[in-house]
């Protein structure tokens, strides 16, 4: 199976990977998938008082296609209202990275990143998950 | 400087061997005959081509001519020596032993018997390296016992099977004893009177000749071997397999059986030294690489490792100029990992990360050289870049860990 450019792109010049210290404030941190599915991916958010998402990082045990989902999010959240990020769904992905069918589950593995940071962020400041349950498309 | 891409995949396919392929010409081009036309000259060409051929190939594996019936290739073979066996015997009996690392021809034609009601099959485990114990063959043997069919060389691990034992336990028990001998044939010794072997599926392509074209041996005495032909047609190859035979692709295999046999012992050693040469240098470089299948008895070309922490095609991905294998299988809708490295018995995460190296007639040293120093640097890019090393690294217990499963 032939890789989008965008998939190489990303795979071969990741952006954002990488760990912040574990015990720096403000980070939520989402572990999503199963070593023996052959997909983990962690990502972590840095999210300001306001509720901006101010920087990312992700590290990603998986397939080129999960690589690239994971390194594209970091790029897509930064800047974003945790909102705004909890409304991105796993098609943004497919689109900008071409992926194909058997590779779908990759974004919305990624998807699903963003959701468990963001609640992870919000447990540790003790902020009520919003209301709105968002479902992978 | 090592000319790219390097092909390291040598148990899908092997390139054409240029040998092969001027013994081949005259019958793509002047030498057109069919070899059943008995009444002119291009058919007399054509069928002393083919018989020369048919005796290049029994004597690799030390038959008698008459006993090699051509067919499109080993996935066919399989086919036929199992559901031809148990076509013709159904009177005798309707059970087959098999085991779990078989090739899907093999798997997929017993399931296809079940399915259809004719056939009640066996499916032996293997050890952790891969290899099925000839007693449990003897153990698993009834009076309905028609086939066993067990390869001869796993085309994943290499792990090479105790085929002369299950071959005395089947002449023991006067059950025909099927091996599936794709990746062996031309590489390793094969003899089907040393290991008592009644039907054999090889193919030319395995061992540098062309694609298309394979045979099935089938023994002619002591026992003699009956079975009900796949094709109807013609009634060639003794009606056992009708159709025009291939006869420049038959040429081929010919010739491809004749230089195998020349070269074995010479290459053998080649390809354990360039094998070892890999081994030890990625072993040298990374840790936490595993080796897959049995440790001494394995073909010559195999090496299969599992690189801890880091995903199969993705460090295809990252040596994309050296064509080599996964056992991982991200692609299907399923992510199961292979399932002749699940079977065993290794973790799944680590059956994701496996690579099969092949080596083969035309790989060099600095070919493995480069291999190993690509290989290394991208598993340390890959680990880098992967949370469950870093999750290692901290002193995580991987299995404790309640992975989230969407």
């Amino acid at each position: 199976m032939a890789y989008s450019s965008k998939v190489i792109d990303h795979y071969k010049n990741p952006r954002n990977m990488g760990s912040f210290p574990k015990d720096e404030p403000n980070v939520g941190t989402g572990i999503v998938g199963a070593p023996e599915c052959g997909d983990v991916m962690k990502l972590q958010l840095k999210i300001n008082d306001d509720g901006v998402i101010e920087d990312a990082r992700f590290k990603t045990f998986g397939c080129g296609s999960a690589i690239a989902s994971s390194s594209y999010v970091t790029e897509l959240v930064k800047g974003k209202r945790i909102e705004e990020a909890l409304a991105i769904k796993n098609s943004v992905i497919v689109q900008e990275l071409n992926l194909p069918p058997v590779k779908i589950h990759c974004s919305v593995l990624a998807e699903d990143a963003i959701k468990a940071a963001i609640a992870d962020w919000q447990k540790r400041k003790g902020i009520k998950p919003a209301e709105k349950k968002e479902e992978a498309a | 400087m090592v000319k790219l891409p390097i092909y390291m995949d040598n148990h899908a396919t092997t390139p054409l061997d240029p040998r092969v392929l001027e013994a081949m010409m005259p019958y793509l081009t002047t030498k057109f005959g069919n070899a059943a036309s008995r009444n002119h000259s291009f058919g007399w060409e054509a069928e002393e081509a083919v018989d020369k051929a048919r005796a290049q190939i029994a004597a690799l594996i030390n038959a008698k001519p008459k006993e090699i019936i051509f067919t499109s290739g080993a996935t066919e073979s399989d086919n036929m020596a199992i559901k031809g066996v148990v076509e013709f015997y159904k009177e005798k009996g309707n059970h087959v032993i098999t085991c779990v690392t078989e090739h899907k021809a093999v798997l997929d034609s017993c399931k296809a018997l079940e399915r259809a009601g004719k056939a009640v099959v066996t499916y032996l485990p293997v050890d952790k390296y891969g290899m099925v114990d000839p007693d449990d063959v003897r153990k698993a043997i009834t009076d309905k016992t028609v086939l066993i069919s067990i390869m001869f060389a796993n085309n994943e691990i290499g792990t090479i099977h105790p085929i002369a034992e299950i071959g005395k336990i089947a002449k023991e028990k006067g059950v025909i004893f099927h091996c599936d001998a794709t990746q062996a044939v031309g590489h390793v010794p094969v003899d089907v009177e040393k290991c008592g072997i009644d039907l054999m599926s090889l193919s030319a392509h395995k061992l540098y000749g062309p694609k298309g074209v394979g045979a099935l041996y089938v023994r002619s005495k002591g026992p003699r071997v009956r079975l009900t032909p796949l094709i109807d047609g013609g009634g060639h190859e003794r009606g056992l397999r009708s159709g025009t035979l291939n006869v420049p692709g038959i040429v081929g295999f010919g010739a491809a059986c004749e230089i195998a046999g020349q070269e074995m012992a010479e290459e053998m050693q080649r390809l354990t030294d360039l094998r070892n040469r890999l081994q030890a240098g990625i072993f040298e470089r990374l840790d936490e690489v595993y080796l897959n299948g049995h440790p001494t008895e394995r073909l010559p070309g195999n090496l299969n490792l599992s690189f801890a922490y880091v995903e199969g095609e993705s460090l295809l991905m990252g040596i994309s100029e050296v064509a080599v294998s996964s056992g991982s299988a991200c692609t299907s809708a399923t992510l199961e990992p292979s399932y002749v490295i699940r079977a065993l018995g290794i973790d799944d995460e680590l059956a994701h990360s496996s690579i099969r190296f092949g080596l083969g007639r035309f790989n060099t040293e600095e070919e493995v050289d480069y291999v190993v120093e690509r290989v290394a640097q991208e598993v340390n890019r890959l680990r880098d870049m992967s949370p469950l090393y870093e999750m290692a690294k901290e002193g995580i217990d991987l299995k404790s860990v309640a992975w989230r499963r969407d």
